[in-house]
């Protein structure tokens, strides 16, 4: 059997999704800049891709820009928020963003920006007083992420924002794990910028959205041509931006079946796991977070090794251990969190998406706990049985 | 994905030789669980000297595991002399190979046997390997200048990078490289006096042969050429013979001839093997 359990990472693209772009591969390849019929036709495909883009938000379908990817959304957001206000040189985000905005952000320093990263506490949620004390008059720009990528937990955009508004400063948030997971209103929150990646809602790698307020100054990031109503150069990537469209319109119409559905299964998976395996933690909020991401530290082992049992039965999560971040530290989430460096190394993230069943999560239950008991009694650290 | 071995994840999924002697006669453990590994290795010896069992108990990702199971395996029926000359290297080979960057995996599995060969020669003393005689370099991770020399000198290592992945040393904050960066410079100018020999590859496959002479280009001659204005392309590679083409200001240079006997032929000679012979390509 195999069980993907990863879709934090990345999602299977929908069938529907594959079956809308198949003809911009083929008979439809006109560019939809260009007068002829060729180009006419692509471009009204082009257009109600991003009139349904924007209907998952609640956004002005003028509001919407496609990207190649979320990454390119929040670099777009961050440099073109600063570029409009060049006077201003500090920026607000957390410590647990992603690196598309954490990295983005810390690059700024060599051009004399100032960085405040806001602390989370050990759930992973925010303090907004430390959000509201630390804009000043310099601020150019708060970004802050809608949902964790490692643990699920949500921050209070909507309060964020309006902090950030009242004190006019532009408010972005990487919303890449959020959008299709759970109900956002762009006219209920009031956020000036969002980044949204197809990849994470069924759509293929390689397109995203950014979505910017009407109103909201945005220098462009790419220069070139006037696609993208001059706010984003380059010939658009038809099949793509219509696969998107495609995927935000199903996202849209099950955003309710698809919330009950990977929230069962996840509770399911979750409570059964820290049940049978003993020495377990959750990381984040229990309560405020996606409804289809859990993670969980396992005491006294270790991610990587954990991972790959998994994968050899077949199963696919991903770890915040130090071996598979490419780095020799546990991942940046855990340690904000103050997770201990002992559970932090042995930390899981399983990742549910609408395909996953309940016979593959009976199937992980089934194969966790042995094989965390396995590698248990190899580690020098594990209490012993009984004792 | 990391890259493993087939042997490596054989030696992950079907771990030789785990658990606990009870009454081992020689306990070493090294790591800890805020780095991320830790190794405790035990052995018993037989009538005549040599390693009738030994065991293992390790905390850690699967190059970790598998180093500690194939370490087992490397040791049982020899001496401790014997069991002493093993270095980081042979376990690394024992498995076809590790990542570089989990290099540090095969060390801890050299350091965890000499901790446990010392307890027992001390008779029960220095189970842990003893630090306090070396200055601790990188504090995140504990590494002390010691085995950040001991890891140069027999691994020829050339970089902070390097270092990293086969210590630790410098993957925390950072703050010790320009300190490693030192060590690396005093050991390797201590190497080029004669001290312990490097180790130049022994035999190379044709693909390895390939990597390593891109390597040294990369590293050794391009950056020397560009200071000149110059640039140099590898064009092939057909056993020793090393065909290049000279670029930018080296492909109008009168001594360019020179450049390629003095320089480039030479680092590959010193880096690669002895038998390289540089030719440009022919107009």
């Amino acid at each position: 059997m195999e069980v993907y359990l990863d879709n934090n990472a990345t999602t299977r693209t929908a069938p529907e999704v594959v079956e809308a772009m198949a003809p911009f591969f083929g008979t439809e390849y006109g560019n939809p800049s260009s007068m002829h019929n060729f180009g006419g036709r692509v471009k009204k495909h082009i257009d109600e891709a991003r009139e349904k883009a924007a209907a998952l938000i609640n956004a002005d379908p003028a509001e919407i820009v496609f990207t190649s990817c979320g990454t390119e959304s929040d670099n777009m957001a961050i440099r073109g928020a600063l570029e409009a206000e060049p006077d201003k040189r500090h920026i607000i985000t957390s410590k647990v963003e992603h690196p598309a905005v954490l990295s983005a952000a810390r690059y700024m320093k060599r051009f004399g920006y100032r960085i405040t990263e806001l602390s989370v506490d050990g759930q992973g949620l925010l303090d907004l007083n430390e959000l509201r004390d630390s804009i000043s008059d310099d601020t150019a720009l708060v970004s802050l992420m809608w949902a964790n990528n490692e643990t699920g937990v949500l921050f209070p955009i909507k309060e964020a924002a309006e902090i950030a508004q009242s004190k006019g400063v532009p408010f972005h948030t990487d919303a890449v794990q959020a959008v299709g997971k759970i109900p956002i209103d762009v006219k209920k929150t009031p956020v000036n910028m969002l980044s949204i990646s197809g990849h994470k809602l069924h759509a293929p790698k390689g397109v995203g959205v950014f979505y910017a307020r009407r109103g909201t100054a945005v220098m462009p990031f790419m220069h070139g041509g006037h696609q993208e109503n001059g706010r984003r150069a380059g010939t658009e990537n038809v099949p793509y931006i219509v696969g998107l469209g495609r995927a935000v319109e199903i996202a849209a119409a099950n955003i309710d079946s698809e919330f009950k559905h990977t929230k069962n299964l996840r509770d399911r998976l979750e409570s059964a796991l820290i049940e049978k395996c003993p020495d377990t933690r959750l990381n984040g909020h229990p309560e405020l977070r996606l409804p289809n991401t859990s993670n969980i530290s396992f005491e006294y082992i270790e991610g990587e090794a954990i991972l790959l049992m998994l994968d050899n039965v077949g199963i696919a999560a991903s770890s915040g251990s130090a071996c598979t971040s490419g780095s020799l530290e546990p991942s940046h989430v855990m340690r904000a969190m103050g997770v201990p460096f002992t559970a932090a190394h042995g930390s899981i993230r399983f990742s549910l998406s609408r395909y996953n069943t309940q016979e593959e999560i009976e199937y992980v239950i089934k194969k966790m706990p042995p094989i965390a008991e396995r590698l248990r009694s190899m580690s020098p650290f594990a209490p012993k049985k009984g004792a | 994905m990391w890259d493993y071995t087939e042997k490596v994840k054989d030696h992950f999924l079907n771990p030789r030789n785990t658990g606990v002697i009870e009454d081992a006669h020689g306990v070493g453990q090294v790591g800890s669980m805020a780095c991320g590994d830790a190794l405790k290795l035990m052995f018993r010896l037989d009538a005549e000297g040599r390693i009738e069992d030994a065991r293992f108990q390790t905390f850690g990702c699967a190059s970790a595991i598998a180093s500690s199971s194939a370490l087992t395996e490397m040791i049982k029926g020899k001496t401790l002399e014997e069991a002493s000359t093993i270095t980081n290297q042979d376990i690394a080979d024992y498995l076809g190979g590790l990542p570089e960057q989990k290099m540090h995996c095969s060390v801890m599995g050299m350091e965890a046997l000499q901790a446990a060969i010392e307890n027992y020669k001390s008779g029960g003393e220095a189970g842990n390997v003893e630090k306090t005689d070396s200055r601790v370099v990188c504090s995140c991770f504990g590494v002390t200048e010691k085995e950040i020399e001991r890891a140069v000198a027999e691994n020829d290592l050339r970089t902070v990078e390097q270092v990293t992945h086969y210590t630790k040393a410098g993957g925390g904050c950072g703050g010790c490289h320009s300190d490693i960066e030192g060590i690396i410079a005093r050991v390797r100018s201590g190497l080029a006096q004669g001290g312990p020999t490097r180790k130049r590859p022994s035999k190379l496959t044709n693909i390895q042969r390939i990597k390593l002479v891109e390597e040294v280009v990369e590293r050794e001659i391009r950056p020397q050429l560009k200071r000149d204005g110059g640039d140099i392309e590898l064009v092939d590679i057909d056993g020793p013979r090393v065909v290049v083409a000279m670029r930018g200001a080296c492909s109008k240079c009168s001594v360019a001839q020179f450049t390629l006997r003095d320089v480039v032929e030479a680092k590959l000679r010193e880096f690669v093997s002895e038998d390289i012979v540089v030719e440009e390509e022919s107009k």
